[in-house]
């Protein structure tokens, strides 16, 4: 049985559909992460399995028991919020007592608890300091212990790492692992940031238009994307997408490689006409296109180990293995089977 | 080099100097003339026995004051002021928290209803409280017909007659003047706490009360105190609710400072006594403003 289910959600604010029929199944203990764009409508369907927003259409499930009516207080769930919400005239420790205090928990069992969470998150010695005289990653420690003193069944997190700097972000997304790793519980994880969508995720949500557009694991959505959507929102830089008469054809930068680099297997040859070299140090950005095709800006990124010399304003000869092609059909970008293809 | 950098032509209105002067001014004229100069004349006279009868001034040291400090009808008055302003802003606090929550909840007709809320304070206030003074009216009172017929009462209730009665319907009509400017300022700073702590405050699985007594009033305290500053500084400054609906009457029993000075100063032409007894709110006021403004700041969390 899933701890958490949904089932043909749907929400409209007026006209606008923000969710359109979105249905998940998570198991015990998984890190799902709902990814999309902004305006995808990732927010809001967390804030209906939060009960903040109540749906239009369709259920929630929280181990195995309809949750779609109840107010939040009354579901087991924890959510950090994006600006973390801590309470501006509370102390730290009395932020992390508020939701025992409102459950009714009491005296030295509260006292108890806050120690604990506040241990889990090294923020013991900040218990008697106030919000404001806390740094950001500091408020967000707070804001995790808030949320998990109560030790909730599922636990919600509104992209509660994008207020922080590149370099606290990445050890505030290790320590937050290492957390949900350690106590095991299901969260599920809004954010815009395809990296960490793919390095958290035990699975991936790709959402557009309130839709999910495809679900799977980090491998799945990054190797198979189910559409041109999925294949372009994911992978920095994205997926090359080129008009190839009755079809698109996709393959990614990094398996775009100059002839001879890599050996054996069946490879498809292209003409490489590169306008412009990047060197990044690890790796070299290519820029050009494929002659043709001149109107689809393609990219090839070759890691520091391929040293082929390369020269830009030159047409070079190309190949991709032929199992790293993706095709999609023209209409709906849909992901359709693999087609033969004459270079 | 400095070929160029020559006489180019200075105007007055290049000199911040002047400038500020000038475009401050009628500020200073503004307040000097109707602020300043009444004020330096009120301290004068309340050290002089001038009336409209005899308006020389003759310095008479403190007499004036001890005079009005002997009054009866001042100590009642002074009594009645504290109570005034306290009894009614206690009202004005509760139901401005209490429209300020309801009126930030999203319902249909929403903006129909803060209309209607912010009413009483944009009507002139005599034009609305001469309506109060028919709605409390001895004999016409269409609150006592509704009780009347109801069977609550047999006789008429005398709103503005009996002493207590008079009294607790000049402060409710206070609070309805009042209680609008209020709500608005609680609300805009309700509106100012982010939607994020009021999530937070819900999925934390805090009831109503703890949310409006744990978080909503502490976070408000500050925009509170302002409304309250502003609140009791009417009630005490502001003396048309009391004038058009009692007079100060009966037996005194709604006899404000702010009243009594009109009475004795303008109605009964004793200058000196009337600036005098209009001078003892200036220390409370004086006070009072320094002592919420500190509580202001030092209640500022945000």
């Amino acid at each position: 049985m899933a701890l958490l289910e949904v089932r043909g959600l749907r929400k409209e604010f007026g006209d606008v559909v923000a969710v359109d029929g979105v249905d998940i199944k998570s198991e015990e203990g998984e890190f799902l992460v709902l990814l999309g764009p902004s305006g995808c409508g990732k927010t809001t369907l967390l804030r209906m399995i939060a009960g903040l927003e109540h749906p239009t259409e369709g259920q929630i499930l929280l181990g195995g028991e309809d949750v779609t009516d109840l107010p939040p207080r009354a579901r087991q769930i924890a959510m950090v919020f994006q600006s973390y919400a801590l309470y501006p005239h509370m102390t730290v420790a009395r932020n992390i007592a508020f939701p025992l205090k409102a459950q009714g928990v009491d005296g030295p069992e509260r006292d108890e608890k806050v120690k604990w969470a506040a241990g889990l998150f090294g923020i013991e010695h900040l218990l008697h300091r106030r919000p404001r005289q806390l740094s950001g990653g500091e408020r967000q420690r707070v804001a995790l212990a808030r949320a998990i003193v109560r030790e909730p069944s599922v636990f919600l997190l509104d992209e509660p790492l994008s207020n922080l700097d590149a370099k606290l972000r990445a050890a505030a997304r290790d320590d937050l692992m290492g957390f949900q790793r350690r106590i095991g519980i299901t969260s599920v994880y809004v954010t815009h940031d395809q990296v960490e969508a793919m390095g958290m995720g035990d699975r991936i949500a790709v959402m557009r238009d309130g839709k999910i557009r495809q679900m799977g694991t980090p491998e799945e959505v990054y190797h198979h994307p189910a559409d041109t959507f999925v294949a372009q929102f994911i992978g920095s830089p994205p997926m090359n997408l080129l008009d190839w008469g009755d079809y698109i054809l996709g393959f990614r930068p990094e398996h775009f490689l100059p002839e001879g680099v890599q050996d054996g297997g069946d490879r498809v040859p292209f003409d490489f006409f590169v306008n412009r070299i990047e060197y990044l140090g690890s790796e070299r950005y290519l820029y050009g296109f494929i002659p043709g095709h001149e109107e689809t800006k393609v990219i090839a990124m070759l890691p520091a180990t391929v040293t082929v010399p390369l020269e830009e304003q030159r047409q070079h000869r190309f190949s991709v293995a032929s199992d790293q092609l993706r095709f999609f059909d023209k209409d709906g970008g849909q992901k359709i089977p693999p087609q033969t293809i004459q270079a | 080099m400095t070929t160029q950098t020559a006489k180019k032509p200075r105007y007055l209105a290049d000199s911040p100097r002047f400038l500020a002067g000038l475009f401050m001014s009628p500020t200073i004229i503004y307040i000097v003339a109707l602020v300043g100069f009444p004020f330096a004349l009120a301290i004068i006279y309340a050290f002089t026995d001038i009336t409209t009868g005899d308006p020389s001034l003759e310095f008479v040291g403190l007499d004036t004051i001890k005079a009005v400090w002997n009054d009866t009808v001042f100590r009642r008055a002074l009594g009645n002021t504290f109570w005034f302003a306290v009894i009614s802003n206690l009202f004005v606090v509760i139901l401005a928290t209490g429209l300020a929550e309801l009126l930030t909840r999203d319902f249909k007709g929403k903006w129909f209803v803060r209309f209607l809320v912010l009413l009483p304070w944009v009507a002139p206030v005599s034009l609305a409280t001469l309506t109060w003074l028919w709605t409390l009216d001895s004999v016409f009172s269409p609150i006592d017909w509704l009780l009347r017929q109801v069977g609550l009462i047999d006789q008429n209730m005398y709103w503005l007659g009996r002493p207590s009665l008079a009294f607790i319907s000049v402060v409710a009509v206070q609070v309805w003047r009042i209680a609008p400017l209020a709500a608005v300022i609680v609300m805009a700073g309700m509106m100012a706490i982010p939607k994020d702590v009021h999530d937070a405050v819900e999925v934390d699985g805090a009831g109503p009360w703890r949310r409006l007594f744990e978080i909503n009033i502490p976070l408000l305290a500050p925009i509170i105190a302002v409304a309250v500053l502003f609140g009791v500084i009417l009630s005490m400054a502001d003396m048309s609710v009391i004038y058009v609906l009692t007079r100060g009457g009966p037996t005194h029993r709604t006899q404000v400072l702010s009243t009594w000075a009109y009475f004795k100063g303008i109605e009964g032409g004793a200058l000196g006594q009337g600036a005098a007894v209009a001078l003892f709110l200036f220390p409370v006021l004086v006070g009072l403003t320094a002592v919420i403004l500190r509580l202001a700041r030092r209640r500022e969390v945000l």
